[in-house]
């Protein structure tokens, strides 16, 4: 529980519906002299889940997780800067701290369930395996960053919200008489409070922080970066070189630790690797399928073929140019409203 | 809501709050609506609330064996121990030039916190004085220690994290010598020991009602006849000019009830307790692997048991203990998850990782041996648990 009007209504419903429910949240890492800082978990927003859970007459625990998430999630996030990439530490946090650290905790006070406020489906058809469903809530759909489930969390999994629009859960959230407050659906990583990731990472991992060449496809320089983890592919602002064309982040190159810029012609490619794929079915598809391909939480579908190359490994073959592929981030596969599974952008 | 009376959860956390004592209760209950007068009016509402007030000041008086006009009431335990050491402290500041608090580091945060806002904001030094493993002061280390600008000296009297008693007539006896005020936080003690303020020579002395079946949000603090300070809220007269603020009448008459059972029924009370404790004592260490009893063995509050467990997360401890309808307590724990080992046991000379591990198992007046029974059937099974999960 976080306090928030999601996790707040899928509790309620849960007793509604007559489990046996405790609440509980996670006291996730914050730098040192900042530990109130922390988006996910604020002494308000702990305040606030208290009172919820006392509505709703469960128990309520706050669990540290301090440890488990710097080493897993904050190292993770450091170190895909150093390797040149742009990570997505809350795919790894859902993995690895709410399904595995928390509801560890969660089976050892007795729990059956892990239940979140996340808005996704899932579904068992008749003899068949568990899917993960987009949620009804097109807008809201959570599916995304939970692509990381595997049959055996699913099993053990619900999400109270995934039939309810976001409109209806507010108007729950009034019905069941829930001290909510309204969050803003800020992006931001938790750990970093207000700050931008720059600030972070000149702190916390100063090796990441390398200057070196901005070039032209052609090797003309153009000026001098700041460190290539302060760039994504397609940034247009913030590069600080004057053109008379608009000029696009295109490419980083780790060996020569140059930012490559181009004109928007030179983005975009049809083509990507996806690896550490987490297929929900469990296995690859023996085949190559057609599916509709997100490449970030908040990207559209993109048509595309995927071939899987071995059971972790597939070629994304989209049929339009896509311009802002992102290593690091991930590509998560849909047969329509059905989650595939996904995997990691190389 | 859950109540004492709940079949399916048992409360061993006594040191943390008491049920209050139906007696006490109903005590108190005609002083909200039938006799609701202030004492300070002139009027027989007035007289009858005075009336009220100066019986339980004189029935308090008696308990602690000191005179009437020595006792103040105040808020709260904390509150106590805020007055007796910010009021004596600044009085000792301005009558002789006194700036050095000594005390130990294994105060209640009343007192320790207290003492650090007066070092921060208003210059004075804090000395600390070093406890043995069982977190015992030695009087020897508090007579070394006193200077003619010692302000105050404050030992707690039994510690509420690991239950040791202190040596408070001793080391009162020495601050007399030196003519420093002596003050103690009698919270957890009063419900259990003597609180007799000559034997113990104190000039201040903190107790707080709800340890000892009374109401929350009352406490009274000892103050010897002629030890300087000053009060540290202003407003009336009321409590010799020491404290401000309209007389809580119904819960001060519910601290005297409750403090003159205390007295009246200790040896009953203890008689019933000490043997539960001492066997739950006896059963953890010997059928719990890596466990240690935290706090002297003896010389400790009888409802009172404290053990750390190797390789145990306390928090993930008692949040098992509670779903299984346990409460209990822990120095370390936090209600918010940011677990801090326990600055008594670091103090004590706990290696870090032990003191994360800690459990405090406190009995009281409704603690039957069947729920002890119960507690070292289930406690067992849950470090183990734990273990397996913190591993």
């Amino acid at each position: 529980m976080s306090g928030g009007v999601d996790s707040s209504v899928a509790a309620a419903l849960l007793v509604q519906q007559g489990y046996e429910v405790i609440g509980m949240m996670l006291r996730l890492w914050s730098e040192a002299g900042m530990e109130a800082g922390n988006r996910c978990c604020t002494p308000d927003s702990m305040a606030l889940a208290r009172r919820v859970a006392a509505r709703l007459g469960i128990p309520f625990y706050a669990v540290d997780a301090q440890g488990v998430f710097y080493d897993r999630v904050v190292n993770y996030f450091m170190d895909g800067y150093e390797e040149g990439i742009t990570p997505n530490p809350c795919l790894v946090c859902n993995r690895n701290i709410r399904w595995d650290f928390l509801f560890e905790r969660a089976k050892s006070l007795g729990a059956d369930y892990l239940a979140t406020g996340h808005y996704a489906r899932i579904d068992k058809e008749e003899g068949k395996k568990f899917q993960l469903l987009r949620a009804i809530d097109s807008k809201k759909d959570q599916s995304y960053v939970l692509h990381v489930l595997n049959q055996d969390l699913l099993t053990q999994t619900l999400f109270p919200l995934g039939l309810y629009t976001k409109t209806e859960v507010r108007q729950m959230a009034s019905k069941f008489d829930l001290p909510v407050a309204e969050r803003s659906d800020s992006q931001d990583l938790c750990f970093l409070g207000d700050e931008s990731y720059r600030d972070f990472l000149r702190r916390n991992a100063p090796q990441v922080v390398s200057p070196g060449p901005i070039l032209t496809r052609d090797g003309n320089q153009l000026g001098e970066h700041q460190g290539l983890a302060f760039y994504t592919i397609g940034q247009r602002k913030g590069i600080g070189v004057s053109s008379p064309i608009p000029l696009y982040v295109v490419h980083k190159d780790r060996n020569s630790n140059a930012l490559i810029v181009g004109p928007s012609e030179h983005l975009g490619t049809k083509e990507l690797i996806a690896a550490s794929i987490n297929w929900i079915a469990g296995e690859a598809p023996r085949e190559e399928i057609m599916a509709d391909v997100k490449i970030r939480y908040k990207s559209r579908d993109e048509r595309s073929t995927v071939t899987p190359l071995d059971n972790q490994r597939a070629r994304v073959t989209f049929d339009r140019l896509i311009r802002d592929i992102t290593p690091g981030q991930a590509a998560v596969f849909y047969d329509r409203d059905r989650c595939l599974g996904g995997g990691i952008i190389q | 809501m859950i109540l004492l009376t709940d079949k399916s959860k048992i409360y061993l956390d006594y040191a943390a709050t008491t049920p209050v004592d139906p007696r006490v209760l109903e005590a108190m209950l005609p002083y909200f609506s039938d006799s609701f007068g202030n004492s300070s009016s002139v009027h027989s509402y007035g007289q009858d609330a005075e009336n009220a007030l100066e019986s339980a000041r004189e029935s308090v008086a008696a308990l602690l064996n000191c005179h009437p006009n020595e006792v103040i009431f105040t808020s709260c335990g904390s509150e106590s121990d805020n007055l007796a050491i910010r009021g004596a402290a600044f009085a000792a500041r301005n009558t002789r030039q006194a700036n050095k608090i000594l005390i130990s580091p294994v105060e209640h945060h009343a007192v320790t916190n207290t003492a650090q806002q007066l070092a921060k904001l208003h210059n004075f030094n804090i000395e600390f004085l070093p406890v043995d493993e069982y977190g015992l002061v030695d009087p020897a280390d508090v007579k070394e220690r006193l200077r003619q600008d010692t302000a105050i000296v404050s030992i707690i009297y039994a510690n509420n994290e690991i239950g040791t008693i202190n040596n408070i007539s001793a080391i009162g006896a020495l601050c007399q010598e030196r003519n420093v005020p002596f003050h103690t936080d009698a919270v957890q003690a009063a419900a259990y020991l003597s609180a007799d303020t000559k034997a113990l020579n104190v000039d201040l002395l903190s107790i707080g009602a709800h340890k000892f079946y009374g109401p929350k949000g009352i406490g009274a603090l000892y103050i010897k006849d002629g030890t300087p300070i000053y009060p540290m809220m202003t407003g009336g007269a009321q409590e010799f000019g020491l404290r401000p603020g309209t007389h809580n009448i119904p819960y001060i008459v519910g601290l005297a009830k409750a403090l003159e059972y205390a007295v009246e029924e200790r040896e009953h009370r203890v008689g019933h307790i000490l043997p539960m404790r001492d066997h739950l004592i006896g059963m953890v260490l010997e059928y719990i692997q890596g466990s240690y009893l935290t706090g002297h063995p003896i010389l400790r509050m009888p409802n009172h048991a404290s053990f750390v467990f190797e390789g145990v997360d306390g928090n993930a401890l008692l949040l098992m203990l509670d779903v299984e309808g346990f409460a209990c307590s822990s120095g370390s724990a936090c209600k918010t998850g940011d677990p801090e080992p326990s600055g008594v046991l670091l103090a004590a000379g706990m290696p870090k990782d032990l003191a994360t591990g800690s459990l405090r198992v406190t009995l009281g007046t409704k603690t039957t041996a069947e729920q002890i029974e119960r507690f070292l059937d289930i406690l067992p099974k849950v470090t183990k648990r734990v273990r397996q999960y913190s591993s």
